[in-house]
């Protein structure tokens, strides 16, 4: 019972008498929330607290499962961390006017997540998932007096509510079939019904999860908020819209191939045009939110596999599948938030998120730099980090669809791992441009102030995200059983005796990732005992001759991207602003190159703008006479009452 | 596990050697008598000895990515088969590993490009971060092609496991698809004509050369060690597939190894004596005939 507690708790964070105490309620909140999580996993029966309440609907029932509790790692953990950076990040002498409404929503999202994972009754999942919703809107539109973030947040309302409806849908049909509200026990659904119920449970949990085409408000919003908020709704938030779909699906007893197939295909899809999209920026926090959608298509991609493995009764498929997307969650949660609160590190010098103004970073920033490596390492799935060890999860899984005894058309999915290794290839290219065109090289921005690393307060939090990379890149096979726990609670036929020990070996990646670490560091201890005697000159760069190179010729983030914009040229749209002028005295001539997101520019808002064209039509029912106003509502009623007459009729 | 020492003698030793080889066949064609056949020893060796210019502008990174890089392609070279040991390490998914250990180089090759901020190595880390995304599908493609048909998810039983491709009527024609489209990224990789050319670095059009223009003295030995290592590492891959069969005697397997790793050295000196490099935007074209060739292999043998 002191699991529920914990969440609770971090109300108080009203409290403002100043943001010190918030952080420290805040710590006490989450830590106690961790203890809560920690017990519930020791304690074998589920903690299940069931207390009626006053709403004629459903009732307040809170069950912490394992798979509730592999997401509450997260929850308890990036926000707090996020609290810490906050102090010298956000800091309430330099924000007089809302750091206090920041601490205040901060503390609220964090809280409301919590309570998603565990409410376990629809009416309270929709309470807590509207929470949840809103209060990220106030925590990341906190600058409200700039326009770009007004607007960010007006399209974060508008998608957001969009999904909040399809789910209100989903969970009515939920009750019509089940007849009841309740959320606890996998109920078996006639399949057309389940199928229903599944793909608004994809649509509505997908515009939160930023699957692709739903993404839309996703890369605005994260850009313009703080970095910590950033940080915490990539990190954890988007996961909520995969919890949805998970706890969803895993409540559906009777399921069919093509949900697995769906996932797949839309993850496939989320993955590689996001990526391509991340590649092709110039604002550093919208690349890294671009690359959050990619990672949520990786794991509806894992989840897919899940799927199918469960409808053609092949449990390493479901092992395989949902554990490495559990495993992703988990993993992309501690880079991404490593990798915003570096942005914000580099924003808090720097004063911009504009690639092209930056530059050299790494010689006034070294730990801001290092620490940057580390999640980009990580994040292209590159060995020996974490990123890497999730991967090699989903990568295994859709090989296991090739062996010879299965339908013969699960082996297409084997097509899925080229999309992910194309992925690859992409975010490696995404992040190489990244850390080369902010830290590398020289500073593209002649009159920036000097760079420094960023306080204590700030470091710390990305030291931890940093080490728990590493950690977990070494040694996958602690997390292990949590996955086997989670995975099996969520597929019953699960034999119990199949592990992830029996099916991968991941002390192999223990070892190798132990191995080059000591190999890399003996080496550069080698290096410079060897270096010594050696003569090593400074000079300039090569630049074939050239003897006064500057920082102007290095090669730009856009251009490095270029090659590859080119070359998916027919999906991205890339559009050109030119000012080149012919005259015999040509003044001043300009180019810029830019990628818009191609839904939300080429096809929702035009769409949104051409009704804007009819709506103001309605206007003329809107007067503010309030007698008017009451023959509405005589006219509805008497509508109502003569359309359930004619229903009662029939 | 004489046969695991050979492994390493042969992984250590002989990449330098089929450089000398490609050089050679050059030669051959051009009428020149051409550099030694140990040139590439002399060169490392020399390099190795010099002291070395660093650019104002660089940091640590720049240091470390020929490094690293090296370490990454060593580790892939033990998980590949050679001649008759079915390779060091062998584990299920290790070819993943294989895959991204090469991933893991190429960020640290790039970005080690990346921080001489100078525009010609700015255009080479581009190039390659470019080619990899089309080079990598087409690597998978011909895993899962090789996966199928070997039943084994580890490079050791997709590669030296007995399986005869004759036995299996469908199975030849996806095999030899693969051989062909795994050449291609092979040439791709280890940045040979007709994608890029070894032999110049001034000219806009290099990629492997240009990235590396900065590195002198040790780093560069290192930098040509690693090279002519990845060289034989995907080389070997090849080899695997083209000769499947192994005998009972090790020496003659090592001999069969050793001289299918010479004959692809020729090859690739033919090849690059009797084509030209592709313009640079033709480059994907190629790439993609690659992609496609692995892709339809697949397809095939799932039909």
């Amino acid at each position: 019972m002191a699991l529920s507690g914990g969440p609770a708790s971090w109300l108080p964070l009203k409290a403002s008498t100043g943001q010190r105490l918030t952080v420290g309620l805040f710590l006490g909140g989450s830590l106690l929330g961790l203890v809560g999580t920690v017990l519930s996993l020791l304690d074998p029966g589920a903690a299940t607290l069931l207390l009626p309440w006053g709403f004629p609907w459903g009732r307040f029932a809170v069950v912490i499962d394992p798979l509730s509790a592999f997401f509450l790692w997260l929850i308890f953990t990036v926000p707090a961390l996020g609290s810490v950076y906050s102090l010298s990040y956000w800091r309430a002498a330099e924000h007089p006017d809302n750091s206090q409404r920041l601490g205040f929503f901060y503390g609220l999202l964090a809280a409301s997540m919590g309570m998603v994972v565990i409410a376990r009754d629809s009416i309270l999942f929709l309470i807590v998932w509207e929470i949840m919703a809103l209060s990220a809107y106030f925590a990341a539109a906190v600058e409200d007096d700039r326009p770009e973030v007004r607007q960010a947040g007006w399209i974060y309302l508008v998608a957001t509510h969009i999904g909040t409806l399809i789910l209100i849908a989903m969970f009515a049909l939920w009750y019509r079939e089940t007849a009841s509200f309740a959320l606890l026990t996998p109920v078996a659904v006639p399949l057309s019904r389940a199928g229903i119920i599944f793909v608004l449970a994809v649509l509505g949990f997908g515009f939160k999860a930023g699957l692709m085409p739903l993404h839309l408000w996703l890369p605005g919003a994260h850009a313009n908020a703080p970095s910590h908020v950033s940080a915490v709704m990539s990190g954890v938030m988007l996961k909520m819209g995969l919890y949805g779909i998970i706890r969803v699906s895993g409540l559906l007893l009777q399921l069919e191939s093509w949900w697995g197939w769906l996932l797949l295909v839309v993850g496939s899809i989320s993955g590689l045009y996001a990526i391509a999209l991340a590649l092709s920026q110039r604002d550093l926090k919208r690349a890294l939110a671009y690359s959050s959608i990619e990672n949520v298509g990786i794991m509806a991609m894992g989840i897919g596999l899940a799927l199918l493995g469960r409808a053609s009764n092949r449990p390493e498929l479901v092992l395989l599948g949902l554990g490495g997307a559990l495993f992703h969650i988990l993993n992309h949660g501690l880079f991404k938030s490593l990798l915003f609160f570096n942005a914000g590190a580099i924003i808090h010098a720097g004063r911009t998120r504009d690639l092209e103004q930056m530059g050299g970073l790494g010689k006034n920033m070294p730990v801001t730099a290092g620490l940057f490596l580390v999640g980009a390492v990580a994040i292209c799935a590159l060995p020996p980090l974490n990123g890497f060890a999730s991967e090699w999860l989903i990568y295994l899984g859709l090989f296991k669809t090739l062996a010879a005894a299965s339908p013969a058309n699960l082996a297409l999915a084997g097509g899925a791992a080229v999309v992910l290794a194309m992925i690859g290839a992409l975010a490696l290219a995404t992040f190489v441009k990244l850390y080369g065109t902010i830290f590398l090289g020289s500073s593209r921005a002649p009159a920036a102030p000097p760079a420094h690393d960023p306080e204590a307060s700030m470091k710390i939090p990305m030291f931890c995200l940093a080490f728990a990379s590493i950690f977990l890149g070494l040694l996958p096979s602690l997390i292990a059983p949590l996955l086997e726990k989670a995975v099996r609670l969520w597929a019953p036929l699960l034999a119990s005796g199949l592990t992830l020990a029996a099916l991968v070996p991941q002390l192999w990646l223990t070892y190798v990732g132990s191995g080059i670490i000591i190999i890399i560091a003996g080496w550069a201890c080698w290096q410079k005992i060897l270096r010594q005697g050696k003569a090593v000159s400074r000079g300039v760069t090569w630049d074939c001759g050239y003897a006064k190179p500057t920082a102007k010729m290095q090669y730009t983030g856009t251009s490095l991207s270029q090659p590859l914009v080119r070359l998916f040229s027919f999906a991205l749209r890339p559009g050109t602003l030119k000012n080149l002028t012919n005259l015999p005295f040509p003044g001043k001539s300009e180019m810029q190159n830019f990628v818009p997101d191609a839904v939300l520019e080429r096809l929702v808002l035009p769409v949104f703008q051409r009704c804007s064209r009819f709506i103001p039509k309605v206007y003329i029912f809107q007067h503010g006479q309030t007698h008017l106003y009451v023959l509405y509502v005589l006219l509805i009623c008497i509508a109502l009452f003569v359309f359930s007459g004619i229903g009662g009729g029939l | 596990m004489i046969d695991l020492m050979v492994h390493l003698l042969f992984l250590l030793l002989l990449p330098p050697l089929l450089m000398g080889i490609i050089n050679k066949t050059k030669a051959g064609f051009a009428g020149r008598r051409g550099a030694p056949l140990l040139q590439r020893y002399y060169d490392i060796l020399k390099l190795l000895r010099k002291g070395m210019v660093l650019s104002a502008t660089t940091t640590w990174v720049f240091q470390a990515g020929p490094l690293i890089t090296l370490i990454a392609v060593l580790l892939a070279g033990l998980l590949v088969p050679l001649g008759s040991s079915p390779a060091l390490f062998s584990f299920t998914g290790d070819f993943l590993l294989f895959a991204y250990l090469f991933g893991l180089a190429r960020f640290f090759t790039t970005s080690a490009a990346l921080d001489t901020g100078s525009a010609f190595e700015g255009m080479g880390a581009s190039r390659e971060v470019t080619f990899a995304v089309l080079t990598e599908p087409a690597m998978f493609f011909a895993f899962l092609v090789l996966a199928r048909l070997s039943a084994s998810l580890s490079l050791a039983g997709m590669l030296h496991s007995r399986f005869v491709a004759l036995d299996y009527p469908g199975s030849v024609a996806p095999m030899v698809m693969i051989l062909l489209g795994l050449f291609i990224v092979f040439l791709a990789e280890n940045s040979r004509i007709p994608v890029d050319d070894p032999t110049t670095h001034l000219e806009l059009t290099m990629i492997h050369e240009v990235m590396v223009l900065d590195h002198s003295g040790p780093l560069l030995g290192v930098i040509e060690y690693a090279s002519a290592l990845k060289f034989f590492v995907l080389g070997s891959v090849l080899i695997n597939i083209v000769m499947p069969l192994y005998t009972d005697r090790p020496w003659l397997n090592w001999l069969m190894f050793t001289s299918g790793m010479i004959g692809l050295a020729f090859l690739v000196g033919t090849i690059e004596s009797i084509t030209g490099r592709l313009r640079l935007p033709r480059v994907p074209a190629l790439l993609i005939v690659a992609v496609l060739l692995c892709s339809s292999a697949f397809v095939i043998l799932l039909r």
